[in-house]
């Protein structure tokens, strides 16, 4: 409903230190800053990263915003497709899933291509 | 005094954050061909280094996007990143601001630049500067294309900034280098991170070398979007750095799909007369 109100809670928490220190402190005093569904407040306190993936935000936000949550790369990649499966794809903006093979796969594809020059 | 070095570089955050994931020959290579262009920019003694970038929400955000903005401080702080995710300590990079300002200041003349004297790289310029100067001993001047809020900044207008980069850079007495860094194809921290449309970034660099403006300008977002992914929209940096070749022709230096690092680990020079 108010993307714009989650990623720029997002933005602040990834950029500046003292935003995550009173988020850290004081969660719900930062959060009634942002006009928020419950939904939102729900995926941001989690975090929820499938859910935040499945409402629009930029992936650019929400990776960062899940290393920040010492969110290892493949988990992070799992919880965005657990958010698909959950919720169904990506309902607003521009990092839809699009559909891929795979790292593994796709490295085997170059590997026999190489092998054939 | 003229423009004294013009190339393009990709940036992704894997290259750094996930480089023991790569085969440790692939990974040689790609940091090889960065370590190659650091000296080579070294090589022309440059004053200052430009980098325009397509930065990911570290200064800019929706509540006052710029198409077009260039730092202009002393010093700037980077990666905002984890440290531990990037793999790249935070540390205080040197810039120059009243050289900044005089590039602004003739910038404007044709563009309408925001400038600030406030930023916070993140992997955008932090990635490349971490290979190009590893001691950060090169003064910087920040330079973005928003590439990531739609509606972004159109093609021709990347390519306006470039030129008049350009026309600012040889109006000053400094030996300014410049660089572009980005993506060309690429669904950067999507589920379908590692997708890569090898034969579109093989066309796009065959423009981008051959600098044809006409062929460069011919890409709509739609169809980027459709062929090189959310990340395709930072093609507006090489755009940007091909102007500022002022009709050079460019050559590949470097160019391997890297599943694992997101994008074809690219490494480009404009040949311009120094």
């Amino acid at each position: 409903m108010s993307l714009y109100q989650v990623q720029k809670l997002i933005y602040e928490l990834n950029r500046d230190p003292r935003t995550r220190e009173r988020f850290s402190a004081g969660r719900d005093a930062v959060l009634a800053e942002y006009q928020l569904t419950d939904e939102e407040k729900g995926a941001l306190t989690k975090p929820d990263i499938g859910l935040l993936y499945v409402l629009g935000v930029n992936g650019q936000l929400l990776m960062h915003f899940a290393a920040l949550h010492k969110i290892e790369w493949p988990d992070y990649l799992e919880r965005m497709r657990q958010g698909l499966k959950d919720h169904g794809q990506v309902r607003e903006g521009v990092y839809a899933a699009t559909g891929y093979e795979g790292v593994e796969a796709h490295d085997a594809r170059l590997k026999n291509e190489r092998e054939k020059r | 005094m003229p423009l004294i070095y013009c190339g393009a570089c990709s940036h992704a955050p894997g290259i750094t954050a996930r480089a023991e994931r790569a085969d440790t020959q692939t990974r040689q290579a790609v940091e090889a061909a960065f370590g190659r262009m650091g000296e080579e920019i070294r090589a022309t003694k440059p004053d200052a280094l430009v980098v325009i970038a397509a930065e990911h929400f570290a200064n800019f955000f929706m509540n006052n996007m710029p198409a077009f903005a260039i730092g202009m401080a002393d010093s700037y702080e980077g990666p905002i990143e984890d440290e531990a995710f990037l793999r790249i300590k935070r540390t205080t990079v040197p810039g120059n601001k009243a050289l900044s300002r005089k590039l602004i200041e003739r910038v404007m003349q044709t563009v309408d630049v925001a400038y600030a004297e406030e930023w916070k790289f993140d992997h955008g310029i932090s990635v490349p500067l971490h290979f190009l100067t590893p001691n950060y001993d090169l003064p910087i001047i920040p330079a973005n294309i928003n590439c990531q809020g739609p509606p972004l900044a159109p093609l021709a207008r990347a390519w306006a900034f470039g030129e008049a980069l350009r026309a600012a850079a040889d109006a000053v007495p400094e030996r300014i280098a410049l660089i572009g860094t980005g993506g060309i194809s690429h669904w950067p921290a999507t589920p379908d991170s590692g997708k890569i449309n090898a034969a579109w970034d093989q066309e796009f660099l065959r423009r981008w070398t051959a600098n044809d403006r006409q062929a460069l300008l011919s890409y709509t977002d739609a169809e980027t979007y459709r062929d090189g992914g959310q990340g395709g929209f930072e093609i507006r940096t090489f755009i940007a750095a091909a102007a500022a070749a002022k009709g050079a022709k460019g050559t590949v230096q470097f160019c391997e799909p890297v599943p694992i690092f997101a994008v074809s680990c690219t490494v480009a020079r404009m040949q311009i007369a120094a």
